[in-house]
């Protein structure tokens, strides 16, 4: 009896021993808007617990942007600093490279997420990194005020604009001196190229770059659509929404100083915070239509594993556990981020504490890609130059036809014999 | 014979003495030369050639020789129409070196009629000046990303103090979006730059200052010449000199600014100086030997409106006089 209690004592001693020996030490990186962060650490601590491996968090700023020009230089470098990597959805074809191949891996729950988002992840078969969350953006717009001056939810983008005057001049003539009409994301960087594309694209206008390579920005639609959003800088947008991203419009609708807001999901469980201005005072619907239907940017949020990380094993266990369904179900009810695994969809507490998630899964489904797909290696230029001339016609420098001629002609130039 | 000649054996002594020392000199520099060669020549070298190659980012050993290409090609479309492509033909990049050299007058001129200012200031007996001096040096000691980002805030449209203060004391009518629109970007940087760097200029013009012997104020003085006479053709040809290194320093300085453009106002066509556009190339993109071009090119740019500058202005940097 003393002799098995000591023995059993023994080997535990042992098993804690060799688990802490093998424990190692990982480093995730990962940009973040809203509560991600917490999140993120939340789920690592489940983690650490389940594995007896610790993880580090390297932060980064929120602009997708500067978070691409950083980690493509690190895994250029083959820094092993970094195990993990949160990349975004337009990415893949570009790093790929430096990624290691997680079908292997993923090979029993690839099934339960969307395919076509496992397949945006997936280059020349190999899968390069493992969906997180997706994302569809919204128009979140301020329930009491539009039932106070009797609007309805826009449908069109040419309600929604002539709903933002009435509103902000009705709160302006109420004493609301910095109330705006909307706020979207209309800085010169990667969200002012989803929110354009959102506008061309319901204008009729297409794509930008066609899934067959075929440039097709240079059109009537697509400049009728921009010059509808120049329309609003000044009147029922602020100038200085020429320099926002999410975070800069979350905080002017988050304080009451908006009537209508173009942003992703995440806002709507930070909006109906105990700390919100708007808390349960505003709804969401989809984009407006420019004439041919809504249309919302894909966007969303995979886990990379580095090829350089000294601790493969473990990086991809860590990256399959983050994007695992219970990780993916808390970020659904607390972050209201949409989840990549169908099946959540459906889920009866997910529901109730987000709406928004049963209610998105179409709009999601039938969101427009960026062209990162077609325009492979170049797609950063791409972007760039579109976002430039959208800025550019916004901002007053130059008219939109010519700038979109302008855009064409740089686009042929890069485009050269074929993308690559 | 030569050798008993004292005066001769006397000069051979000394030329041997100067070859010894020339010698010695050169072994104690060479630790300091080879350490730059290794930490500034070898890169520069290396970012050199990859301009002359088609190097991407992900495959740098696999890049292969394409002479100037990167700098200028004439594309024919197989028809007797073509196309010139590369830098040289770039608008954006003549864009860059435009917003770099204008960002750069405009900034080092301010700084340097404010630097003067506050090194008469400074320059001045008074109580408490130990103490002004060293709190005139904040600006410059806080790290730029830093106050770039404090001014950013500062600059916002909506929760700002400077569009708050402005509407308040009624300067302006409406909130100002001083980083996104573009009439306003480039004097954000401006403002920015100048409010950092100009305790610097004022440090090194203070130190000119200083060197000035009192002896001749008293002169003045005697001989009851006014203050501003006294300022013009006394005290400002005497710190020329100093004047004209510290002018040097931040215009040399000014000509690769990036810090601060990519934190206040990154990807906007009126503030993308030369080093943005290379990082953008260089990382962004998938263009690593265009980018490295344009440093090049940026190395070039610089180095020629020093060489320029020193020849007008006349700086003696050997400290002969």
């Amino acid at each position: 009896m003393k002799l098995h209690t000591g023995l059993a004592a023994l080997a535990a001693g042992t098993f804690l021993v060799t688990k802490a020996a093998l424990a190692v030490e990982l480093a995730i990186v990962s940009g973040a808007v809203g509560d991600d962060i917490k999140m993120l650490r939340s789920n690592l601590d489940r983690y650490e617990k389940e594995s007896g491996n610790t993880v580090k968090i390297v932060e980064m700023p929120q602009s997708t942007t500067d978070q691409f020009g950083q980690y493509r230089l690190w895994l250029s470098a083959g820094n092993a600093d970094i195990d993990v990597y949160r990349t975004d959805v337009i990415w893949a074809p570009q790093l790929a490279n430096h990624l290691l191949d997680l079908s292997e891996a993923a090979k029993e729950v690839a099934g339960s997420h969307f395919p076509s988002i496992i397949e945006s992840q997936t280059v020349n078969g190999k899968l390069v990194a493992i969906p997180m969350f997706t994302d569809a953006p919204a128009l979140y717009y301020r329930k009491d005020l539009l039932e106070k001056y009797g609007a309805e939810p826009p449908k069109t983008w040419e309600d929604l604009t002539t709903t933002a005057q009435m509103v902000q001049d009705k709160e302006r003539e109420a004493g609301n001196s910095d109330f705006h009409g909307f706020v979207f994301q209309g800085a010169a960087y990667e969200g002012l190229t989803c929110n354009a594309l959102e506008w061309v694209k319901s204008f009729g206008g297409g794509q930008i770059v066609e899934a067959d390579g075929e440039i097709s920005i240079n059109n009537p639609d697509a400049i009728k659509a921009i010059e509808t959003a120049k329309s609003w800088i000044g009147t029922i947008s602020p100038e200085g929404v020429l320099g926002y991203k999410e975070e800069d419009a979350r905080g002017i609708w988050q304080t009451g100083s908006a009537a209508f807001m173009r942003n992703w999901p995440y806002a709507y469980s930070l909006s109906n915070n105990d700390d919100s201005a708007v808390k349960g005072k505003f709804g969401v619907v989809p984009l407006p239509s420019g004439g041919d239907g809504s249309a919302a940017t894909l966007g969303g949020w995979n886990l990379a594993v580095s090829k350089y990380s000294r601790h493969p094993d473990e990086a991809i266990e860590l990256a399959m556990f983050l994007a695992s369904e219970e990780s993916q179900r808390r970020r659904a009810t607390e972050l209201s981020r949409l989840p990549t695994i169908e099946a959540l969809y459906d889920d009866p507490e997910v529901a109730e504490a987000q709406p928004i998630i049963p209610n998105w899964k179409e709009i999601f489904l039938n969101a427009v890609p960026r062209p990162s797909a077609p325009t492979k290696k170049d797609y950063n230029e791409v972007s760039k130059e579109f976002w430039t001339a959208v800025h550019d016609s916004m901002s007053g420098n130059g008219s939109t036809e010519a700038n979109f001629k302008k855009l064409e002609g740089r686009l042929k130039r890069l485009k050269g014999s074929g993308w690559e | 014979m030569a050798a008993s000649d004292p005066a001769t054996a006397a000069r051979r002594r000394r030329s041997n003495l100067k070859a010894e020392r020339i010698r010695s000199s050169w072994i104690f520099l060479a630790p300091m030369l080879a350490v730059l060669a290794f930490v500034a020549g070898w890169p520069l070298l290396k970012t050199i050639w990859f301009g002359f190659t088609d190097a991407s980012l992900d495959a740098l050993s696999a890049a292969d020789f394409i002479g100037l290409n990167n700098y200028l090609e004439w594309v024919d479309y197989g028809d007797g129409e073509g196309e010139y492509f590369g830098l040289l033909a770039d608008p954006d990049w003549w864009r860059a070196v435009y917003n770099t050299v204008f960002f750069s007058v405009v900034s080092v001129f301010f700084e340097t009629i404010f630097g003067t200012i506050v090194a008469l200031v400074l320059h001045a007996e008074f109580k408490g000046r130990g103490l002004v001096r060293a709190a005139v040096l904040i600006p410059w000691a806080i790290p730029t990303i830093v106050s770039a980002k404090m001014w950013a805030w500062m600059m916002n449209d909506q929760f700002g103090i400077l569009n708050d203060l402005f509407l308040h004391i009624g300067l302006i009518s409406q909130p100002i979006a001083w980083t996104a629109s573009s009439d306003t970007a480039m004097i954000a940087v401006l403002i920015v730059d100048i409010w950092k760097t100009t305790p610097f200029m004022a440090l090194l013009i203070l130190a000119g200052l200083q060197m000035i012997p009192q002896d001749i104020y008293e002169a003045a003085k005697i001989d009851g010449i006014n203050p501003v006479k006294v300022f013009f053709k006394v005290t400002l040809p005497l710190i020329k000199p100093a004047l004209a290194v510290a002018v040097i320093f931040r215009a040399l300085d000014a000509l690769r600014v990036f810090d601060l453009i990519y934190v206040l106002t990154p990807n906007n066509s009126q503030t993308r100086t030369m080093s943005v556009f290379a990082q953008e190339n260089l990382f962004q993109f998938d263009k690593f030997a265009y980018g490295s071009a344009a440093s090049t090119l940026l190395f070039l740019v610089i180095g020629i409106i020093t060489i320029v500058y020193l020849k007008v202005a006349r700086v003696d940097l050997e400290g002969g006089r």
